[in-house]
């Protein structure tokens, strides 16, 4: 009684219906999703540099509030663009696409990238946002550094499906805060990175623990990851850094 | 119709009552008939989490039990396993946008699981046992019935679980700070989901104990 030819239409008209009604939705949901990404790629920006009480509701006030400066530099370390006045979240730093900028990197192509200037009680804070890959999936964050452009104020991590108890742990407090102080030129100015260590930072000679992090048990790959993140986004910074230290 | 004098079943009849109040006791998706455990055992470590994917589960297997009970006569049987797998799928997804967009946070929280109703057993159970044979009426309230029943558990174990491993309910402190000064310690193994899964055993034990249809003879 159910024909093939049926059961093929049947199949036909429901996988059309359904497509629809996705498409649909997913066209009327987009700008409320994308904001709530801006809200948490400022969020995330802010933490970083040790900003206090960011609320959902408040992040984009606070944003303009502390950002005093958003600038966009090349791989020479040149500014672009350097954006102070008007709505933070325009600039042209703030809708840079990190992953197209350093897949160009990547390819030895010209590239830019963003810089966030924080003021907070006269004291300036440079974030630089960071992305590379975990184990399953993108890894991103934001280092933030002081005046000196060496000591590490803060950092954020964060991820698209790392393993929950395990690489998942890149984003909690626990590993983030072991990055703050560590300093990322040794006493000659040579450019160390930040190592993420198994087995821990302390197995590193005495001289190079300023350098390094603790990893996490259990996720390796993910912390190799942050490890090659930071070093690859901060070689892009780096003639930008050289250049203001 | 043969029979003129056949009346129309009442919206609440007393059957179709039960099919709303049974799963929430005697039939309960996650005590009784042990489904869904997974997605108990993963969102229950605070209580938001568990509100949002019960309210999710609640709205995805209402609307699926209904669309497949109008489609029932015309499904092939052959492929009827995908075509429920269609329409949960696509309710899913649905549910997984409005959650991006409007409570970003909570599905940040939520990550995976929202995406994994979709394998959630008591969903394509009581789609293929209850609402493909059924009319829409009776499944709509059978769909809301098992959810109610996986809700009201992922909401005690949340409970349970919040108040014990953090100190916290809906992410207030409820725990007064001079018990800590006493010495209190929030339970950090109660936010480890093995202890969900010994509370769900606690539940199990006190429902059977209370419930007289679910004691076994002997």
């Amino acid at each position: 009684m159910y024909t093939n030819g049926y059961i093929f239409r049947y199949a036909a008209i429901m996988v059309i219906i359904a497509a629809a009604v996705l498409s649909t939705a997913a066209m009327f949901l987009k700008p409320f999703q994308e904001k709530n990404m801006a809200i948490e790629k400022m969020g995330g920006i802010l933490i970083s540099a040790n900003i206090e009480g960011i609320e959902t509701e408040n992040t984009i006030e606070m944003f303009n509030q502390y950002v005093v400066e958003e600038l966009v530099v090349d791989q020479d370390g040149k500014i672009v663009e350097s954006f102070t006045e008007g709505k933070k979240e325009t600039a042209k730093a703030f809708g840079l696409n990190l992953k197209t900028q350093l897949y160009k990197k990547s390819q030895g192509e010209n590239f830019e990238l963003p810089i966030y200037i924080i003021e907070k009680d006269g004291e300036k804070t440079y974030v630089f946002p960071l992305r590379g890959v975990g184990l399953w999936g993108p890894v991103w964050g934001n280092m933030a550094l002081g005046s000196d452009f060496n000591t590490i104020k803060g950092v954020t991590f964060d991820h698209k499906g790392e393993t929950p108890g395990l690489g998942a742990e890149i984003s909690t407090s626990a590993f983030e805060e072991q990055f703050k102080g560590k300093k990322i030129f040794d006493e000659n100015g040579n450019f160390k990175s930040i190592k993420v260590v198994k087995g821990g930072a302390q197995t590193l000679p005495a001289n190079q623990q300023i350098h390094g992090v603790d990893a996490i048990s259990g996720g390796t790959i993910t912390s190799v990851g942050v490890n090659d993140m930071i070093d690859n986004v901060l070689q892009g910074y780096l003639p930008y850094i050289q250049k203001e230290k | 119709m043969s029979k003129e004098t056949k009346e129309r079943e009442p919206l609440f009849s007393p059957k179709n009552i039960k099919l709303l109040t049974g799963p929430i006791n005697v039939t309960n998706p996650i005590t009784v008939q042990v489904l869904g455990i997974c997605s108990a055992l993963a969102v229950t470590a605070k209580l938001m989490p568990a509100i949002v994917m019960s309210i999710s589960v609640l709205v995805v297997m209402a609307v699926s039990n209904v669309v497949i009970s109008f489609l029932r006569n015309g499904v092939p049987p052959r492929i009827r396993i995908i075509v429920q797998l269609v329409v949960i799928a696509t309710m899913v997804i649905l549910v997984d946008q409005i959650l991006k967009a409007f409570v970003y946070d909570v599905s940040k929280q939520l990550s995976v699981f929202v995406g994994l109703i979709i394998t959630n057993c008591i969903i394509m159970g009581r789609l293929e046992a209850f609402a493909m044979s059924n009319k829409p009426w009776p499944a709509f309230l059978d769909g809301i019935g098992n959810a109610l029943g996986y809700g009201v558990i992922l909401i005690v174990v949340a409970f349970f679980r919040e108040l014990l491993g953090s100190g916290t309910l809906l992410d207030m402190q409820v725990i007064p700070q001079g018990l800590y000064d006493f010495g209190y310690v929030n339970n950090g193994f109660m936010i480890l989901p093995p202890m969900a899964l010994i509370t769900v055993g606690v539940i199990i034990w006190i429902q059977r104990y209370y419930t007289r249809e679910l004691i076994e003879d002997n």
